[in-house]
């Protein structure tokens, strides 16, 4: 299972990948989570792979291998669909976030970027996971609604995911962060 | 610490275990994308380590030998280009060797992820002959470090565990185990082995050259060079994270995995070669395994096919080896925009940037988050190369252009930076007669690499109190007597005091002081909006470059889930538009 996370930097990617790697080692598989740290994370494009099964070589996931990509923020999701494999899914986040270059009037963000993605007949899944988090009472749990989404996307069970998310999280969050993941697996 | 044998670690982490299990006390470093996490981990988790960021990389290595000359094990960690500036004592520890191991762990960054330039540690190894270990993964990464501390000592040479930003910064599976008691080596006052005179390191030159045929010999037979027999048509010679992504990509091939990059095992490489129809040689950046084949007689195919450039893929190997497409069935063809990193909502260093950009003047440089002011809409700095090298810069511009050149630039540099080697090349200016302008950065913290303390800051790695430099004090104290602290968001005195110095004629340091938006107790008063009203659409604002802000349906606005409330915008705009949200 290949499951590429991608956002921008200061969205929570990280630690969301942080949370997969835990399912996937409670579940007894081999697993690799690669991360970006340094410069990148300043605001830029992010991308974190999470790959798992019997026996995982390379930690990166490439142009049409991964199973599922979750994205944090709708353009990034747009440019990251050549990774998708044929028949994945994308469970993409609606919120936009305007890049440097749209922002001093260089580029325009896309516009209608979920119909683009439906007309590639991708199979999607889209989330208003900010909305569902600020409903939570903290818009930083964004990231596990988004898990909560994928979990319903998988065989694993509830409770594996739910104890992954209380292991990752600092106490005083769990609560928010247990409820924010129960909204995004019951959409 | 725990019951659980079996982890997902990443590889920086592994290596903190590494060192922690072989009975390392001693652990010091430059922080440094992708290398930074190896020490934070040692200084969070294991007290039985003694830890500690040093203003750079060349004090961080001269601590590690001193704790290894006396008996210590011993670890220092760098990014690539750290090594460049730990090379003076790097390549004497060679001569010297060492006491207790002496572990030097430098992280390459191919592919540049947060880098300038993306050099191959080997190169360096194979130049200071001193032996080098790659790791693939986390476990090796753990594995290999606790090897290094023995080989260290077993040979009495300094080893370079070369890590790669894939290595560095992924988890995979580690299983853990104790940490070994380490009875430190006595130390022998023994100046024909610690003072490298020309007289003791002529001979010493010799014991190295013998030391290194000593590893070679080693490396034909150790388990870390392994050969795996597969199918005999394709044989792959391989190490580091290349070796995961030629696996993946050729299952059915045999491999040669090297573990001990310098020095290369020769007569095993020709055994391999023996075996196999087709020889390919998959390594990351410079064609070390590569060369070295050829001086072997050997014919393989390595860079023709491959690159020196960047990183490599599952994708790329298949391509190249066995001309098998990959293709994506849902690749967006139209051009969308790029997202580039840039400077943080509330970034301090913004007004800097602002103001320099409104002034026109040629600016010099230095590594941290500021260097983010070169893209548009700021385009405030110039030039960028290494540690440290704005000042220098700045100096030999005005050397080269005479005094009044100097009117018309400054140099800028973090206050990290400006400790790690800035205060070189400020002394040289004031000794020198330039009349430089130096703006240094000062926001309370290493921040490009995630927050670590450093000499100005007054706090250890573990977040003890401790003596903090005084920068004005220190710049007053190698001879600038011209030393002036602002605050970067009082715009209008800035603008005056960069004015004012750049016409001094004699070196001036204005001190930007204030912390770093993403620590936790900067508090900002509120959030702002814009009165649409009032608002002229003069995109004053913009010009700032905040990600906050931004120019929609023919309107400005404010993204209030980002703006943290830091009011920059509010000086910038002449038409009192920009308001504290109720």
């Amino acid at each position: 299972m290949n499951i590429m996370i991608v956002g921008v930097g200061g969205q929570g990617t990280l630690l969301a990948s942080r949370i997969l790697g835990k399912v996937a080692l409670a579940c007894g598989y081999d697993c690799k989570v690669s991360e970006v740290h340094g410069m990148s994370q300043r605001g830029g494009s992010v991308e974190t792979f999470v790959k798992f099964g019997d026996k995982v070589y390379s930690p990166i996931i490439g142009v049409a291998e991964a199973d599922i990509i979750l994205a944090f923020e709708a353009l990034e999701g747009y440019r990251a669909l050549k990774y998708l494999k044929r028949g994945g899914k994308l469970i993409i986040n609606t919120q936009n976030i305007d890049p440097m270059p749209v922002i001093v009037g260089e580029a325009k963000y896309p516009e209608g970027i979920f119909d683009k993605i439906r007309e590639k007949n991708v199979e999607f899944t889209q989330v208003n996971a900010t909305e569902i988090a600020k409903a939570c009472g903290n818009i930083k749990a964004v990231n596990v609604v988004l898990i909560g989404v994928l979990a319903k996307n998988t065989k694993i069970d509830k409770e594996v995911w739910i104890k992954a998310i209380e292991d990752t999280v600092p106490e005083k969050f769990k609560e928010v962060n247990v409820n924010a993941f129960l909204k995004g697996y019951e959409i | 610490m725990t019951d659980q044998k079996r982890m997902l670690m990443l590889g920086n982490e592994a290596v903190a275990r590494g060192a922690y299990e072989a009975g390392c006390t001693v652990a010091t470093a430059y922080p440094g994308t992708p290398s930074t996490e190896i020490t934070e981990y040692i200084a969070q988790k294991y007290d039985e380590i003694y830890s500690e960021w040093a203003p750079n990389e060349k004090v961080a290595l001269e601590v590690a030998i001193g704790a290894s000359i006396i008996g210590a094990r011993a670890m220092c960690s760098m990014k690539h280009v750290g090594l460049n500036v730990a090379a003076d004592p790097l390549f004497t520890a060679s001569y010297t060797g060492v006491g207790g191991g002496l572990v030097i762990c430098v992280a390459d960054d191919p592919g540049m992820h947060s880098s300038q330039n993306e050099q191959d540690t080997r190169m360096l190894g194979i130049a200071s002959k001193v032996m080098v270990l790659e790791p693939s993964d986390s476990q090796e990464c753990k594995d290999f470090v606790k090897e290094a501390f023995s080989l260290s000592e077993l040979f009495d040479t300094p080893v370079i565990v070369r890590l790669s930003t894939r290595v560095s910064h992924s988890q995979s599976i580690v299983e853990i185990a104790d940490r070994n008691d380490y009875t430190y080596k006595k130390y022998e006052k023994n100046p024909l082995k610690y003072v490298m005179m020309p007289a003791m390191a002529r001979k010493r030159h010799v014991e190295v050259v013998k030391r290194l045929s000593k590893i070679k010999e080693f490396a034909e037979s150790c388990g870390l060079n392994k050969i795996e027999m597969n199918d005999t048509k394709i044989g792959v010679i391989t190490s580091g994270v290349a070796y995961q992504y030629a696996k993946e990509a050729l299952p059915d091939a045999s491999f040669l995995k090297l573990g001990i990059v310098n020095p290369l095992p020769e007569k095993l490489i020709i055994e391999f070669a023996e075996k196999v129809e087709k020889l390919y040689v998959i390594e990351e950046l410079e064609p070390v395994i590569e060369n070295h084949c050829r001086r072997l007689g050997l014919e393989v195919i390595g860079k023709e096919i491959f690159t020196p450039i960047g990183e490599y893929s599952v994708k790329m190997i298949k391509e190249a080896v066995l001309g098998e497409k990959v293709e994506s069935f849902a690749e967006v063809n139209e051009e969308i925009p790029l997202r580039p990193p840039v400077m943080c909502t509330g970034c301090p260093h913004r007004g800097v940037h602002y103001i320099l950009s409104k002034l026109g003047l040629v600016v010099n440089g230095d590594i941290g988050c500021y260097t983010l002011g070169a893209q548009k809409p700021l385009s405030s700095i110039h030039t960028c190369v290494c540690m440290g090298a704005s000042i220098g810069m700045n100096h030999g511009m005005e050397k080269a252009m005479g005094k009044d050149f100097s009117k018309k630039s400054v140099a800028i540099i973090g206050d990290s930076t400006f400790i790690h080697s800035g205060i070189t090349g400020l002394i040289d200016a004031v000794y020198n007669k330039g009349t430089s302008t130096i703006i240094i950065l000062d926001n309370s913290i290493t921040g490009m690499t995630g927050h670590q303390d450093n000499p100005a800051t007054g706090y250890t790695i573990k977040g003890e109190k401790t003596v903090a430099t005084d920068l004005v004090k220190l710049c007053q104290a190698v001879g600038v007597r011209r030393v002036k602290v602002v605050d970067p968001y009082d715009l209008e005195t800035l603008e005056k005091t960069i004015k004012e110095e750049l016409n001094a004629e004699e070196v001036s340091v204005i001190i930007s002081q204030r912390p770093c938006a993403l620590l936790k107790y900067v508090k900002f008063s509120g959030k702002k909006c814009i009165d649409q009203s009032l608002c002229k659409k003069c995109k004053a604002c913009l010009r700032i470059a905040c990600p906050s802000i931004s120019f929609k349906d023919n309107m400005v606005v404010i993204d209030k889930n980002q703006c943290v409330g830091c009011g920059l915008c509010q000086k910038v705009c002449r038409f009192g538009a920009i308001l504290d949200e109720e």
